[in-house]
């Protein structure tokens, strides 16, 4: 039995769940089954995956029976099965917190009646590029997920949201037609679109034209993985949208394109052109990521800058071209999805107790929700890189990679590494030390709430809303799932390593990929001999 | 292979005009960059797929020249369906921003403009004298059991903010933007 063959599940499961939501639009309980029944089927579909080729092994399935390289094929590895474990769970502890929110809030501050179609139409898109084996099946993926994401950003349709909603559209639209023209120019120099049949006839082609191709992929994927220079956009547009949805975008959208990236570097391009270029980048994606994130008071926005410079991280590992830094880069993302994620859903519970989200307005949550500060220090830590999270061995792999590699920009960039994970434990600390630990008189137009004795803190009246739950368990308790599977990754680091650097030495491989698309005797990449037929067309 | 010459120089015109629109700030003229820079890059496409008016046949000993590839024509029904569901979205937000602002127009980001003013001094960060704000101020006994401090007995502890001097216990609270304590943010250096 071919485990691919259940791999389309992984997208369509998603997708029916939005046709089936969409159509229990009425039904705000159903609605809520349905999406969160669904997508826990999917998650536990991606484990079974995961679990079948945790041992190595690459699994491909032809859609519709069309053999590659005409028909779309989609590809199971680990590294993309790992992936999709990830990206699932932290939608799946999304959603949950989102519908928290949503009876918490009686539903009138966000129509959730959209909120479940669309997010599970992301979580398609999502899936979708994580299994495509196919360059306009890639860029479909991203084109879901991105549609998705449009809606997602301006759900509400008030002014900031709007505002920070139509920057984040151009922007994604136009690396969407640099995306586009990349596969037209691919199409156009080898007449296909397959990513294991690419990476036999990319090579064929002379080195101007590569090189061409590579930009052009690097700079549209550069984009949405918000690699500096290319990371304007993201600090200007996350910040604003609802907690939830900052929350899976933080997580799941940028690593996307870092995944899309991966795969670029090691199986459409391998080899080194484009090293030193991808490890400058990373190196000022890193510094200038966390010197923005220095400069600001609001708790959201500084997190989207230590999201922008933590790209930098698995930039640096995919950049040396070895197992141990590619392997790294692999851990490091699944870190790095799960953490991001976890403070994004804390950041909106803090925004929920304290009133606001700028730390100057902040103190003494430490002593008002003890839960709450244990909730933000253990993902904080871990994001700071201190040991013994897995923030701290996945720096340490990286670190480790780059000593080993021992070129003078590669110990540039371990310095680097080192100081931006200082600097983020600097930016967390302000964070800590202004909203938990000062007293509530130190801060600056404090909301009454932070004021209220302690005893009658479960309820508040805020802005004409009565009543509101100010810690509702549901989302308390889909945060606390995230930050335990956070510390999770920790405790199971040793065998994720594993994984990670043999999915590594597998794409670098890159022969289990090609056999597992065009069959068992593909002409072998490095020696192939030039089609004239095919390539000159 | 030959190509059409036309199309390719409508691409390019398309393309250019695309380009121009997109760097306006009206957003009307934005979506109809957007929607030049997709059709100029459908036509791409339609360009890789061979010379107009071959039939899409192919078979082994056909030569790569004499058969027109219909899979670009597949790639670009597809990319058409993506622009035009982006294109009815953007239409959407920009009546939305009509509707909300009254103008056509992309807006500063308010947060930005924000800590661009911050000054870069911060009275609790940059303080020349720590104030003491814990709940246990620090004192010691000394060797000869007086109490030790960081203040000499009777004297007011002050705390240097910009040009000014101020009572310790006092400036602790004084740390918002343009309060009393810091000194305005220059006109020209705060911006950007």
């Amino acid at each position: 039995m071919n485990i691919a063959s259940f791999a389309p599940l992984a997208v369509l499961l998603p997708i029916l769940g939005a046709a089936l939501t969409f159509l229990l639009i009425r039904q705000p309980r159903a609605q809520r089954t349905v999406s969160i029944a669904l997508l826990s089927v999917t998650l536990l579909l991606e484990c079974w995956l995961l679990a079948s080729v945790w041992e190595g092994g690459t699994a491909a399935v032809n859609i519709g029976g069309w053999l590659p390289p005409w028909g779309i094929v989609m590809v199971v590895d680990q590294f993309s099965s790992l992936m999709l474990v990830v990206s699932s769970s932290v939608s799946l502890a999304v959603l949950i917190y989102a519908t928290g929110q949503g009876m918490a809030d009686g539903d009138r501050d966000a129509p959730v009646s959209i909120f479940h179609p669309t997010y599970l139409i992301l979580v398609a898109g999502v899936s979708n590029a994580f299994l495509s084996g196919d360059l306009f099946n890639l860029y479909v993926g991203f084109e879901i997920l991105l549609t998705a994401s449009y809606v997602l950003m301006t759900l509400g349709g008030t002014g900031p949201r709007i505002r920070a909603g139509v920057t984040y559209l151009v922007v994604s639209v136009v690396s969407s037609v640099l995306f586009l023209i990349a596969i037209a120019m691919i199409y156009g120099a080898t007449g296909t679109i397959n990513m294991a049949d690419l990476a036999v006839k990319l090579a064929d082609l002379d080195q101007g034209t590569q090189n061409l191709l590579h930009v052009m992929l690097l700079v549209a994927f550069g984009i949405k993985a918000a690699i500096f220079p290319l990371s304007f956009w993201l600090p200007d547009s996350y910040p604003t949208a609802p907690a939830p949805v900052t929350a899976v975008f933080a997580g799941l959208l940028t690593k996307v394109g870092v995944y899309a990236i991966v795969r670029t570097e090691t199986l459409l391009f391998p080899g080194d052109t484009f090293n030193t270029p991808l490890m400058v980048a990373a190196l000022l994606t890193m510094i200038v990521g966390i010197l923005g994130a220095l400069a600001q008071s609001d708790i959201k926005r500084l997190l989207s800058f230590t999201l922008v410079s933590h790209i930098g991280y698995m930039v640096f590992g995919l950049a040396m071209s070895s197992v141990a830094g590619l392997g790294a880069a692999v851990f490091y993302v699944a870190h790095h999805i799960t953490i991001q994620t976890s403070l994004f859903l804390v950041t909106g519970l803090i925004e929920r107790r304290g009133g606001s989200s700028s730390v100057d307005r902040l103190a003494g949550l430490a002593k008002l929700s003890p839960l709450l500060a244990v909730l933000f220090f253990v993902p904080a830590m871990n994001l700071a890189g201190i040991p013994p999270f897995s923030g701290f061995l996945g720096k340490l792999g990286l670190l480790q990679a780059g000593v080993q590699l021992g070129t003078p920009l590669a110990y540039a960039l371990v310095a680097g590494g080192v100081l931006t994970s200082l600097l983020t434990l600097l930016a967390i600390a302000r964070v800590w030390n202004r909203a938990f630990w000062r007293k509530p008189e130190d801060a600056e137009h404090p909301d009454p709430v932070l004021l209220a004795a302690p005893g009658d803190s479960a309820t508040g009246d805020r802005a004409g809303k009565t009543n509101v739950t100010l810690l509702p368990r549901t989302m308390v308790g889909s945060t606390l799932g995230l930050v335990i599977f956070g510390v999770g990754l920790t405790v199971f680091a040793g065998p994720l390593f594993k994984v990670a650097d043999q999915s590594a030495f597998d794409m670098l491989d890159r022969t289990a990929y090609i056999q597992a698309v065009l069959g068992e005797d593909p002409p072998v990449p490095a020696i192939s001999q030039p089609e004239p037929q095919e390539v000159s067309k | 292979m030959s190509v059409n010459l036309t199309l390719l120089t409508v691409m390019g015109a398309l393309y250019a005009c695309g380009i121009y629109l997109l760097l306006e700030r009206s957003l009307t003229r934005v979506l109809l960059g957007l929607m030049l820079l997709t059709n100029a890059t459908n036509l791409l496409i339609l360009t890789t797929g061979g010379y107009a008016g071959l039939a899409p046949m192919f078979s082994k000993d056909t030569a790569a020249g004499d058969y027109n590839d219909p899979l670009p024509q597949a790639l670009i029904l597809t990319s058409i369906v993506i622009s035009f569901a982006v294109t009815a979205f953007m239409l959407g937000i920009i009546y939305r921003t009509w509707v909300l602002a009254r103008e056509d127009e992309i807006q500063d980001d308010a947060e930005d403009r924000r800590v661009a003013r911050t000054p870069s001094f911060d009275v609790e960060d940059d303080s020349v004298i720590p104030v003491e704000t814990s709940e246990f101020p620090l004192t010691m006994i000394g060797s000869d059991g007086q109490s030790v401090s960081d203040v000499p007995a009777g004297a007011e502890a002050t705390v240097q903010v910009a040009d000014r001097t101020l009572d310790a216990d006092k400036a602790a609270s004084e740390e918002q933007p343009g309060s009393l304590n810091v000194t305005p943010p220059n006109k020209e250096g705060g911006g950007q």
